[in-house]
């Protein structure tokens, strides 16, 4: 008798998976720890003014994103893949060669990576992007000859900044900020300084040259994030030197706790990233399967909906919460009505 | 009676009394003495850290548990209402109604304030409030053109001023909300219209993004977890009985059963994220993809839940077996002696005597499964989920998360009120973990019985 009720019990599980079996109605979205809070305020208020589920939005990193967005083509795969870089040809490749080969860009704006530490330390108000290369490059010019890094305070490079040492926290590999970090302050302070000439000089290609530029030092001076901004700011929080990069808007969210340090003489905010006064900005992006849409509900109207002057638009919810506005954004609109995939007018 | 390790001792004790104790003795004692010491030490070091936790966890949640909010005195038009709702974003046109609304209300009660427009006091309405007036008057149509009393939720940026969390110091560089702002407020504490109370959508909300912590709810984690929980039980009990009653009682002690045994020990220490690794593969990538089960897809309580019972199994079938074998053999015995089958004399006597231990081990087992995020976060039950709790179509295969995951998700939000709501959020799971081991205390005592 007792065994008849085991059998029943598995006959329970069968049909509670029976019951339960029906097609994937939400959309699904992975990726940018920096385009989640955007994409999870554009997906509530998706749910709440529309007739479809609100969707579902992980993170992860843009490269984990990209990476789950390129398995393939189906109900199982993720429909968007949130990015804070544009998608590299590789991961094009990649994506075709999984069947998914019809990809809809999207930008939804821009974004500043900004500078930050502890609120009560030292002002860093003087930042260049040489002192960032000079701070955290393994190997810097030092009266004409490349040496390895020999610093361990600021003001032993530039007497504006602080006599403390140097303490940093930057976004790990699988993050799409490390990359706009590498080529727009890395990249920059290494010509600025001098080191790329001096590694031509010195025999290597150009192209090695430029990819030596972007490494940071390994002695335990700067110290690699793999998890959310938050990590960061736990870093910051114990240790009082230290400076972090966040994204804007989680430093405007944050300002009881980060202050803000200036690049190049400028205060990052939304206005002077919209004028291209503060040098170090980024597109965030988010990339639609375009075999999904009709498969998926809704997925085109997330889309379209993410994208309106209502939401991503100068006085919509995204800039509230520290979007910086795309001013091209009727082309974007344009090209996701029309589904435009990419490489077909470019 | 010469004693041989008296011998050892220096010193001129010659003589051994009953009454003086010897120095090797008294070493002896004091050894004791040091070790009980060491032992109090120990498990006051224990108690301290068990105090430390317990009074941050309640320190930092307890206030999740209340939540600020504001009487607004609104009439909404026929007119208003339509517009509202042609709109592309009619939760912010709804929005846009109650600023006003409460800027009138402000001013009715004779409060001077420097803001003359209804979007200057956007920061004290929760950005969510929109939303809840639309759920209102769609669901009371009648109250369209009439005037009526609606109380909604402030911003989690007031919320935090009342509860402290927020000082004016703190928002001096912020830019959505100033000090004139919090003057306003303490204006409107004092005189009622805004107010703490308990705050029941806590307890019965689902998440909600950045932008509105205030609004942010445990209740939909809640369901995932007990979607998982019966996924759980129904995979883990039927299996687990079943692997060990017959290892237990039937199977031939040879190498193939060693093998077995030692290997449900090895897969009990298994690290869980590997558990979550193979979910990912079996159930959502086979089972979804290749076989095609479209039940079986991300974010799934039901995936959640099978990846949960891989890593539970072990620990139920070894929990399982040990009250199986705490059954005397003399039973087992005496049932076969009187004529029982070995299946009459297993289902008859000795399963019902080993039930009590089973079920504890079993209630243990979920209890461990419970408070596990490790796997969820490989088939995406650690995502931004909101799931209308009022229409909810699959129970087991609507996307959810978990309360581990829940809280995991808003300790890693910027904002100071979620780092409060994920503690409240640990007080919650705490309360159902405790439930859970005072279940299975009750029932080892009161239906366990010794031999």
């Amino acid at each position: 008798m007792k065994s008849v009720k085991l059998t029943a019990s598995a006959v329970a599980i069968a049909a509670v998976s029976a019951t339960s079996a029906v097609a994937r109605d939400n959309v699904q979205v992975a990726g940018s720890s920096t385009v989640l809070p955007y994409a999870s305020i554009v997906a509530e208020l998706f749910g709440e003014n529309t007739d479809f589920p609100t969707p579902v939005v992980e993170s992860g990193g843009s490269s984990a994103g990209l990476k789950r967005f390129c398995e393939g083509v189906g109900e199982n795969t993720i429909d968007v893949a949130n990015a804070s870089r544009k998608i590299r040809e590789k991961e094009i490749k990649a994506c075709a060669e999984a069947g998914v080969s019809e990809i809809i860009e999207v930008r939804i704006g821009y974004d500043g990576i900004v500078f930050a530490s502890q609120l009560d330390g030292p002002a860093f108000t003087a930042f260049q992007p040489a002192d960032i290369f000079n701070a955290l490059a393994p190997k810097v010019l030092v009266d004409g000859a490349l040496v390895d890094n020999p610093y361990t305070q600021w003001s032993e490079f530039n007497a504006d900044l602080p006599a403390v040492d140097i303490a940093t926290f930057i976004p790990g590999t699988k993050h799409g900020t490390r990359e706009v970090f590498e080529e727009k302050v890395l990249a920059a302070g290494c010509e600025v300084t001098g080191a790329m000439d001096a590694m031509i000089a010195g025999g290597m290609s150009e192209d090695d040259a430029e990819d030596a530029c972007l490494a940071v030092r390994t002695d335990g001076v700067s110290v690699d994030i793999d998890g959310d901004y938050t990590e960061t700011l736990a870093s910051i929080d114990s240790t009082p030197n230290g400076i972090g990069i966040f994204g804007l808007a989680f430093y405007e969210n944050n300002t009881d706790k980060l202050k803000v340090a200036t690049m190049g003489g400028v205060v990052p905010s939304t206005e002077s990233i919209a004028t291209g006064e503060y040098p170090v900005s980024r597109p965030l992006y988010f990339y639609v399967k375009k075999a999904h849409i009709g498969v998926v509900p809704g997925l085109k109207e997330y889309a379209e909906f993410f994208i309106s002057e209502d939401l991503a638009g100068a006085d919509g919810p995204l800039a509230e919460y520290g979007l910086v506005s795309d001013p091209e954004l009727e082309a974007t609109q344009e090209a996701v009505s029309s589904e435009t995939v990419m490489g077909s007018n470019s | 009676m010469t004693m041989e390790h008296t011998d050892a001792v220096p010193g001129p004790s010659t003589k051994s009394s009953l009454y003086a104790l010897s120095p090797h003795v008294k070493k002896r004692n004091a050894k004791e003495a040091r070790f009980k010491a060491i032992g109090i030490g120990a498990i006051l070091i224990g108690l301290v850290f068990l105090v430390i936790l317990v009074t941050q966890i309640v320190g930092n949640g307890a206030s999740a548990f209340q939540q600020t909010r504001i009487d607004v005195e609104l009439t909404v038009s026929q007119e208003e209402f339509d517009s509202a709702e042609k709109s592309s974003l009619k939760t912010s046109k709804y929005r846009g109604i109650l600023e006003n609304a409460l800027l009138v209300t402000i001013q009715e009660n004779g409060i001077e304030t420097p803001f003359t427009k209804g979007k200057d006091i956007r920061p004290l309405i929760s950005s969510g409030a929109g939303n809840t007036l639309r759920q209102h008057l769609l669901t009371h149509p009648d109250q369209i053109g009439e005037p009526f009393k609606f109380n909604v939720l402030t911003n989690g940026t007031v919320d935090g001023y009342l509860k402290g969390r927020v000082s004016r110091e703190s928002i001096a560089n912020d830019k959505s909300i100033n000090e004139a702002h919090l003057e306003l407020v303490d204006t409107l504490k004092d005189s009622g219209v805004l107010r703490k109370g308990f705050n029941m959508g806590f307890i019965t909300g689902n998440d909600t993004s950045d932008l509105r912590p205030e609004q942010s709810g445990f209740g939909q984690s809640m369901l995932g977890s007990l979607a998982m929980m019966i996924v759980v039980l129904l995979v883990c009990l039927p299996i687990s009985v079943g692997a060990s009653i017959y290892l237990e009682e039937f199977a031939p002690k040879n190498k193939i059963t060693d093998f077995i045994e030692v290997n449900i020990s090895n897969l009990a220490a298994v690290p869980s994220i590997v558990f979550g690794i193979l979910a990912l593969a079996a159930f959502i990538q086979f089972g979804g993809g290749t076989l095609g089960f479209s039940a079986l897809r991300n974010s799934a309580p039901l995936v959640g839940g099978l990846a949960l019972s891989l890593m539970t199994l072990p620990t139920i079938i070894i929990a399982t077996r040990a009250s199986l074998k705490a059954v005397p053999g003399t039973i087992r015995e005496a049932a076969l002696g009187l004529g029982a089958s070995r299946m009459q004399a297993v289902f008859h006597h000795i399963l019902p005597l080993a039930m009590p231990g089973i079920l504890t081990g079993t209630i243990i087992g979920l209890a461990a499964a419970l408070g596990e995020t490790a796997p969820l976060l490989m088939i995406g039950m650690v995502a931004f989920v909101q799931m209308d709790l009022d229409s909810v179509s699959g129970f087991f295969s609507d996307p959810n998360v978990g309360m581990p995951a829940q809280i995991y998700i808003w300790a890693t939000r910027a904002d100071g009120a979620w780092y409060e709501r994920a503690w409240g959020g640990i007080i919650i799971l705490l309360v159902f973990l405790l439930t859970m081991n005072i279940i299975a205390i009750i029932l080892r005592r009161r239906f366990e019985r010794r031999w």
